[in-house]
């Protein structure tokens, strides 16, 4: 799995899209914006997801943030990994998924790697 | 725009994560505030703290003044010792914590919280009494913290021990490191045996990284400076007080004495506490964060936490918290967004040792 093979979010959350589904996590931007994570509040298999709502809470050890869905669609796998490691998601971003969800809709607005990293990271 | 602190170039220099805080530009950490709470708790870490205020109160007056304003008596109080005192405003309210240092019975150093320099330097100010000098000297100190079981060792490289105080909540001025004089006191905000140095602001970057030539000093930011405080039981003004909050409700009773008289004691005397400050610890998975509400095991409403975060130092979710007087059970519920999770109370402070 390389980079250029994922999409992004503006929002930084990143995308791995196979046939119908695809794997969520968060951007290397993301993890290291936010410190070290302490804690992943997983949704449940079955939760339905809206693009720009949010899927669910990632903590740090200073604050809470919210994933946001790129895609409409439904959990069908959560990583439950994270839920003794949260720390996987600061040493490995891109390969600490969060959910994997069958996709109906996909965001109009993901973008490539490289519009990913031209964007100006305020 | 946020004002630098004498120590900015080292914090660009050790790639600090910097963020405004009291209107400074102040790292909240270098490498990972779980790393660098650790580094406290199992060695030792220098902090940059010259965002704290500084203000002295000299005169024949000086000691009236002091008692008048401030909770605590600093009658009979030996040179080079600290004293922890709340100062109030008349209805007893919490206007902020502070540590006062004895120089002499003519003059004393008031440390306030950075966010409260202004207004405390006001309410001072204002009421002082007769043949009293206030002046805020913020300006020309800078502040190092250096906090953990390996300070001492650390300090022997640059001080002679045996010239400096040993008890804890002491102090001694005019120390010479090579040339540059700065006062240490055996003080600190982490719950660790250390020290905080203080310094001209000139003299500021040359000691940090004198000190830092001595050994694995981890630096330290502000995300740790907040967890190794609240894993200690250590209160923070905004958090488990403020103005709206009883001087007698956050069960620091060691530092008012009613023996005199002092601004908001009459309020404090006529109304009884009705809240109290407890530390808790989640049963379930999830953190407690500030302003949490929190319920009795039959779902009654008993107050809400005032600080909470996952503790470094044991991985647990830990938080102080705003509760009524009579709450007395053990176990308690913790609302964090939707859901009630289980949580039980413990002893402040946290630490284990």
């Amino acid at each position: 799995m390389e980079l250029k093979d994922l999409k992004f979010t503006k929002t930084h959350e990143w995308l791995l899209i196979d046939g119908d589904t695809a794997k969520i996590g968060i951007t290397d931007y993301a993890q290291h914006q936010m410190g070290d994570i302490v804690y992943v509040d997983l949704p449940e298999v079955d939760d339905e997801v809206e693009i720009d709502e949010s899927i669910c809470e990632v903590e740090s050890v200073k604050a809470v943030s919210e994933i946001l869905s790129p895609v409409d669609g439904t959990i069908v796998s959560i990583n439950e990994d994270l839920e003794d490691a949260p720390e996987k998601i600061n040493s490995n971003p891109y390969d600490a998924w969060i959910v994997e969800v069958k996709v109906e809709n996909l965001s109009d607005d993901i973008m490539s790697y490289e519009e990913y990293e031209a964007l100006d990271k305020e | 725009m946020a004002k630098k602190t004498p120590l900015y170039e080292v914090h660009k220099k050790l790639n600090a994560k910097l963020v405004e805080f009291t209107g400074y530009e102040l790292p909240v950490q270098y490498t990972s505030i779980i790393d660098e709470h650790k580094a406290v708790r199992e060695s030792v870490g220098i902090f940059d703290v010259s965002h704290m205020g500084e203000i002295t109160v000299t005169g024949e007056g000086a000691l009236n003044t002091l008692n008048y304003i401030m909770t605590n008596d600093f009658t009979d109080m030996p040179d080079g010792k600290v004293r922890y005192s709340l100062m109030c405003n008349e209805n007893g309210g919490v206007i902020d914590d502070v540590l006062v240092y004895k120089m002499n019975d003519l003059c004393f150093l008031v440390v306030v919280n950075a966010a409260n320099v202004d207004k405390d330097y006001k309410h001072i100010q204002n009421n002082k009494l007769e043949n009293t000098t206030i002046t805020n000297v913020s300006d020309f100190f800078a502040q190092i913290a250096l906090q953990g079981k390996d300070a001492e060792k650390v300090m022997s490289k640059l001080v002679n021990l045996d010239e400096i105080s040993k008890g804890y909540y002491t102090f001694t001025k005019d120390v010479d490191i090579q040339g540059k004089k700065v006062l240490i006191s055996r003080t600190g905000y982490t719950g660790e045996s250390g020290f905080e140095i203080y310094t001209n602001i000139d003299d500021a970057e040359f000691i940090y990284n004198l000190i830092i030539e001595n050994g694995e000093i981890v630096p330290c930011g502000l995300g740790a400076r907040d967890t190794l405080r609240l894993e200690a039981g250590m209160p923070l003004y905004g958090h488990e007080f403020d103005e709206e909050i009883k001087a007698n409700e956050v069960c620091l009773n060691f530092a008012i004495k009613y023996n005199k008289d002092f601004i908001g004691k009459k309020a404090l005397e006529e109304n009884k506490a009705e809240f109290k400050r407890i530390g808790i610890e989640l049963i379930d998975r999830g953190i407690a964060r500030e302003g949490c509400e929190l319920f009795d095991v039959k779902g009654n409403k008993i107050g809400y936490v005032t600080s909470g975060t996952m503790n470094p130092s044991n991985g647990k979710s830990i938080a102080m918290a705003r509760v009524n007087i009579s709450f007395n059970d053990d176990k308690l519920k913790v609302k964090v967004r939707k859901k009630e999770l289980n949580a039980k109370v413990v002893k402040i402070p946290f630490i284990q040792k």
